[in-house]
């Protein structure tokens, strides 16, 4: 009876599963839709722990499981609230690599478990004990696992500028080889005698976390999005090693469709930027040589010609139609807020604003939609890179807050530059462009912007926040 | 090849249910816009956080004095909560703003 109730949980789990990622690809149902599937994954959770039995034996361990959970729920919730929207992208990351390194873990366990049971015995090979099967769901578990727990790592620390940006010549054979490598310590591991099987054991783990950081190091911030969506689905396709592991069709359904999921929405992202997800991979977009290389080519390029920040005032205050484009700069600086007021006092000018919303634009596609929600600003306002485009001829004036590589025209223009053939705002068609940076930095892809040299084109430099404060009170003023 | 078949034949069950899984998370998420990229990404980042249930059975079935056992699975546990929890909490989070932008 018991049994068969664990049986109806699973399958109450795995259905709101589905059924809260189809409600979280629809912006009307999202919010419910996560709470959906949290409802499943708390049934799931409580139904293993009282009514899983192993061999007609319940679980025990109560006080060490609910400590975990605890601690566990305790960290998590604290973690999630606390983190600033800027650093959302960052958390997902960081809580995806405790996904990967719980299903290495898991992984561990099991072949320890395998090893107490027989450690009488220490010349039986392992390859009895174990089916082919069995050994290559717990060690595939535990590879994509741990390649999961240090790539998200690293991409948590890319994208909070803790780890730069790396690579060197032969990197793609490097990385190969350890690939090979972690391969060829799971068959010997496989062969070996139980007496000597530690040092294989030990020898995946480690190549796996190698592999893990040097598949994640030569790839640019701009494309963190991309690789972690890529990693996610590598935690959940662990995870259904997990539940092939334990015959548990909850893990299973669910490791599948998000290992399924994921990768289709990294594609998809892929997409937004109108790139290939092998380019992004092997293309060391946004550090290396290749970017250097680009630069060179480029040539010294002309000047620029600051605004003051009265004048920019006056054309703002004077104009018809002002189109904000929001980017990183602005998540950095939290201005957001301060973007909505400098909205709301234009519009009692008369001015009408908008804002030009670049899919990729910030660190995650959606990011600038998220940060704007936040100060309230009004969802119609928010126009998507298609309608934007035909908005900015009859747009007198384009404020741009610290984007960069969204709006450069050598996407459109120039078939050397990497980010070619991403689809970008096409700000110079308004009549007066005026770009807030804090300095003539190249921006995340780490190329130059002909648009800042071009004559329609004024540089505002400072910190978005401070900036929009002064035109503010300088607005006002007009 | 035998071995192949016999693999097939007597994991039928869960092969099915892979493949099927497979074609189902590739559906169901076939048309989202791009505003919803990041929310879709976290909330599917909390649903494999389901692995926690292989942490409770690793936890639950070991030996009471095998510490080494012990560690691994409290550990896993600490770590696949934080994965469910920060992630449904975190995609709430973003999705709540959604939801204001909707009201107002």
């Amino acid at each position: 009876m018991e049994l068969n109730l664990l049986t109806l949980c699973y399958l109450i789990a795995s259905v709101t599963f589905i059924l809260g990622l189809k409600m979280l690809s629809n912006p009307v149902s999202a919010r419910r839709g996560n709470l959906v599937a949290a409802f499943g994954m708390t049934v799931a959770i409580f139904a293993t722990i009282f009514l899983y039995e192993d061999n007609g034996e319940k679980l025990h361990n109560y006080v060490w499981i609910f400590g975990g959970l605890i601690i566990g729920t305790i960290a998590g919730t604290l973690a999630a609230k606390k983190v600033k929207m800027t650093a959302m992208p960052e958390m997902v990351s960081l809580f995806n690599g405790m996904g990967g390194a719980c299903a290495a873990l898991i992984s561990a366990a099991e072949f320890y478990h395998i090893y107490e049971l027989h450690k009488d015995s220490p010349a039986t090979a392992f390859a009895e004990l174990a089916t082919v099967g069995h050994y290559i769901t717990i060690v595939a578990g535990a590879i994509i696992g741990t390649i999961s727990y240090t790539g998200s790592i690293i991409a948590w620390g890319k994208l909070n500028g803790r780890v730069k940006d790396y690579s060197f010549k032969g990197q793609h054979i490097v990385n190969m080889i350890v690939l090979v490598l972690v391969i060829v310590a799971a068959v010997w591991a496989y062969q070996s005698t139980l007496g000597n099987i530690l040092v294989p054991f030990m020898l995946i783990g480690f190549f796996a976390l190698i592999y893990g950081v040097l598949f994640v190091m030569p790839i640019g911030g701009a494309d963190m999005p991309v690789v972690i969506s890529l990693l996610n689905s590598f935690t959940g396709v662990a995870a259904a090693c997990g539940g092939f592991l334990y015959d548990n069709k909850a893990m299973l359904t669910g490791g599948i469709l998000v290992g399924a999921a994921g990768t289709l929405l990294t594609i998809l992202m892929c997409k937004a930027m109108n790139r290939s997800l092998t380019n992004v991979l092997i293309g060391s977009f946004g550090g290396g040589n290749k970017t250097t290389a680009v630069e060179g080519a480029a040539g010294p390029q002309g000047n620029y010609k600051e605004i003051s920040l009265a004048d920019a005032a006056m054309v703002m205050a004077y104009a018809n139609r002002v189109m904000i484009v929001p980017g990183y700069g602005l998540a950095v600086a939290q201005a957001q807020h301060t973007c909505h007021e400098l909205e709301k006092i234009l519009e009692e000018k008369g001015v009408e604003v908008q804002y030009a919303i670049h899919p990729v634009a910030g660190r995650m596609p959606g990011h600038m939609n998220v940060l704007l929600a936040e100060a309230d600003v009004s969802y119609d306002k928010l126009l998507e890179m298609e309608t934007a485009n035909d908005v900015f001829k009859t747009t007198d004036v384009v404020l741009i807050l610290g984007a960069n590589d969204v709006v450069n025209p050598a996407a459109k223009n120039d078939a050397q530059s990497p980010i070619y053939g991403m689809p970008i705002l096409e700000v110079e068609q308004a009549k007066t462009v005026i770009v807030n940076k804090r300095s003539m930095k190249p921006g995340y892809a780490g190329i130059e912007n002909d648009l800042f040299f071009q004559p329609k084109t004024s540089m505002l430099f400072g910190d978005a926040k401070k900036v929009l404060q002064d035109l503010c009170t300088e607005i006002k003023a007009v | 090849m035998e071995s192949i078949l016999n693999f097939i034949s007597s994991n039928q069950q869960i092969i099915y249910i892979v493949i099927l899984m497979i074609f189902v998370g590739i559906e169901v998420i076939g048309h989202v816009p791009s505003v919803l990229h990041t929310p879709l990404m976290s909330g599917a980042n909390a649903i494999h956080g389901v692995v926690i249930i292989g942490a409770i059975i690793v936890m639950g079935k070991a030996e009471t004095d095998n510490y080494l056992a012990l560690g691994l699975g409290f550990l896993a546990v600490i770590l696949g909560t934080l994965n469910v929890v920060g992630g449904f909490v975190v995609t709430d989070r973003m999705l709540e703003m959604f939801k204001k932008k909707k009201a107002s």
